[in-house]
Parts: structure tokens; sequence; C-alpha cells
């Protein structure tokens, strides 16, 4: 009888290095306030967010991921020649095809790395995670290059009051391999597309193309519902990763949720009953919400300035439009990209 | 076995106070959820939540939008006791 041979499997994986790039321009929320006939206090007070992230005219996706790609590969002391997937988690890709990791892993010196986009939108970052860490187990790759990256500024409408002004541009970076110990806990996952017009883009290129609405697609959001959606059916998600990494809330040393809102953040941190020591993800004041990229962002920066270090277990949870969410308990890497 | 009125209004005072700070004292019926209370559409989400879960009933989104007074909430909760 004939047999086939399978790929051998690995024991565990983990993130190797984490690098970020955020866009350059600082856009306050006195900069944008004006079109939403609000204020600087409104926003601070609804959603935390001080200033938002957004890419110069000349940067483009692309640059911000291969940016952020090289800072991760360089802080995982990785070869290149030995990263066999790229896998992108971005919902601001403009182009149908090709995908954007395949020009990202070019672009790196990547090539023939197996490379494709998810659409999963702020829950990319994890699905990705989620994907390399059983990609790397089963044997499959050797280590994995997850890219989160947005430039949601494409697809705002400054006269929208209902998500454009959260939004910010910006790429966030991991690289996954092969571990002696286990860096990466059981990804729970999933989405419900019954709830899909929570979050959508208000018409399709279609519609726009056949001159029914002529208007730029943008996006909508049904604030208030996503924020009960995110907060309370969320939180259950993120206790289900701890139990599942075989971990209690008392073992999370750092949170890092998906940038969305701070209010979302914070009635989280109380719902998980996590330690009062805890180290929170807020990177959304500064950045704002940066979808895909708003999880890695906020570890680069949690790591650059030595909010919390290498070895730390960290609880990360994205979710967003579908509805689709990802959570999972990660060991933090020890090295960030130094500029 | 269904709640009163009064017993429904006492436990929203307490869930309004969780979420807000206010003395549980300072929450009355005719106070209005906005104005009098400074509550904003994503507190007001928080609150019926955990309206729902203590009542044990459903308040929808867009119900939860249309109640201005602190009454509004009690009598529709009253209501949904015994739907």
């Amino acid at each position: 009888m004939t047999t086939l041979k399978v790929t051998e499997p690995t024991a565990y994986s983990r993130i190797l290095g984490i690098g970020g790039v955020r866009g350059e321009r600082v856009v306050t929320n006195d900069d944008i306030a004006g079109p939403i006939n609000s204020s600087d206090e409104w926003i601070q007070q609804r959603t935390g967010i001080v200033t938002r992230r957004r890419a110069a005219a000349d940067v483009s996706l692309l640059d911000m991921c291969e940016q952020a790609g090289r800072q991760a590969i360089e802080a995982s002391g990785v070869d290149p020649a030995e990263i066999d997937v790229v896998i992108l988690g971005t919902i601001t890709h403009m182009e149908q095809t090709p995908s954007a990791a395949a020009i990202v892993a070019d672009r790196l010196g990547l090539t023939p790395a197996a490379a494709y986009d998810i659409s999963a939108a702020c829950a990319g970052y994890c699905y990705g995670i989620g994907q390399a860490d059983a990609l790397v187990r089963a044997g499959t790759a050797q280590n994995v290059l997850v890219i989160g990256a947005e430039r949601m500024s494409d697809v705002i409408d400054p006269t929208d009051r209902t998500i454009s002004f959260l939004l910010g541009d910006g790429a966030g970076a991991a690289v996954v391999g092969a571990s002696d110990t286990p860096g990466i806990g059981p990804t729970i996952w999933g989405s419900d597309g019954s709830l899909a017009h929570l979050i959508k883009q208000t018409h399709s290129w279609l519609t726009f193309r056949d001159g029914t609405d002529t208007t730029w697609p943008t996006l909508r959001q049904e604030g208030p519902t996503v924020y009960k959606w995110a907060t309370f059916q969320m939180a259950p998600v993120a206790l289900r990763a701890i139990e599942a990494a075989g971990l209690q809330p008392e073992d999370i040393d750092v949170f890092i949720p998906h940038q969305a809102n701070m209010r979302i953040i914070d009635q989280m941190v109380k719902l998980l009953h996590l330690r009062d020591d805890v180290i929170v993800a807020r990177d959304i004041a500064e950045t704002g919400n940066t979808s895909a990229a708003s999880i890695p962002l906020a570890t680069e920066r949690l790591l650059r300035e030595n909010q919390a270090t290498g070895g730390q277990i960290a609880l990360q949870i994205g979710f967003g439009a579908g509805v689709a969410y990802a959570a999972q308990v990660v060991v933090l890497p020890n090295k960030t990209h130094t500029v | 076995m269904a709640l009163s009125a009064t017993e429904i209004l006492e436990g929203l005072a307490e869930i309004v106070s969780e979420e807000t700070g206010l003395p549980v004292e300072s929450v009355k019926a005719e106070s209005t959820f906005a104005e009098d209370l400074d509550i904003d559409s994503l507190s007001m989400m928080t609150i019926m939540t955990y309206a729902e879960e203590r009542f044990n009933v459903r308040i929808p989104d867009e119900e939860a939008t249309s109640l201005s007074t602190v009454q509004d909430a009690v009598s529709f909760i009253e209501k949904a006791q015994e739907a």
C-alpha cells in the first residue's frame, strides 16, 4: 500500500518579533470636529481619542506594510530566507487583485513565500496569528510574517458621525516561528454575518460604477449597538481564550484589545476581572482606531516604551466588521524594533 | 415572580449609580437619562444590558434609545416582565 508522507509537526510556536508604523500626520480632534459639528471634549469623552495618526498623501498601504514587516523581521532575528508565508489582514487594499501580501512579500525579499490577504476587518491580525500558529505547529510553515495594516483614511467621510472620526492609518507586524515552549494559546474565533449591517460600507463598488450612487463608498457603523456587542459579547470570548490556554484571568499580565474605543476597553477590563496591576494597551488615545493594525501597533508601543516586557502573558482580542472576532493568549516577544 | 415598579426603580437606580458614580438617591423616577443624569448613548447601552440581566427581560437597542426618563424604563421593564 502506498502511504503519503506528511509534514512533521512542531510542538509550539510563538511571536518572535513585532514591528509597527503609524501614519506620520497627527490629526487632532479639533482638526476634524467641524464637519461633524462636534468638539474635542465630546470626542475625548465618547472615545478616549486625543489624536489619530493618518498617512501622508504619498505613503501607501503597501509602504506601511513593508516598513512594519521589515521591523518585525529585524526584531525577530529570523533569516528572511526562512520566512515562507506572509499573511496580511486588511480591508483597505484598494485593488481586487493581486493581493497586497504578495507584493509586500516581494518588496521584503521573501519571494517565493506563500502570501495572501485575509478580510476580517479589526479581527484580521488575530485571525492571522491563529493561522500562523496552526501553520507552524503543523509543519506547513517554518516562519510566518503576519501583518495587520490599514489606510482607513481612504474610506472615511469627514461628515460621518458614526465611525470616520475614530479612524487612523498604520501597519503592525509579527513574525511567528517555532518555539521550545508554548507561546500562542488556542485561538477562539468566529463570525456572525447576521450582524453584518452593524459595520459596513455605505454602498458597493458596483453601485458606484453604475452611477446609482456616485459618492465614494465609505464606512458606517451603528455605534451604540456595536459598543454593546463588542463589550458584552466579546468579554466572554476573551475569557474562553484564557480558559483554553489553561489560565485564569489573574494570570494575564497584559491586555491588548482591539483599539476601537476607550470606553469599550474600560468596560472589558471590568468584565474580565483582570488583576489590578494588569497592563492595558491604550494606544487608541494617540493613534486612533486602525482596524487590523491596532493590536500589533499597541503591542509595539508597550514593548518599545518598556510598559510591557518579553515573556509576559498577554491576552489579545480583535473584533469588528463581519462581524468577526478572534482572541488568543500569547507570550510577548523579547524584542521590538529599535529605531 | 414579577417585581413591583418600586423594586424595579430601586434596582435600576443601583445600576445607574454603578455606571455613573452618582448616588443612588439622586436617581429618581422623573429623572431624565440624558439631561438630569448626563447619561450618553453608550452608557445607556451598558445600563440596559445590566438591566436585562438583573430583571431577566429583553430591551431592544431601539427601545433603549427611546426611553427618556427613569420611569419610562421602569414601565418598559414592568411590561416586559409580564411578556
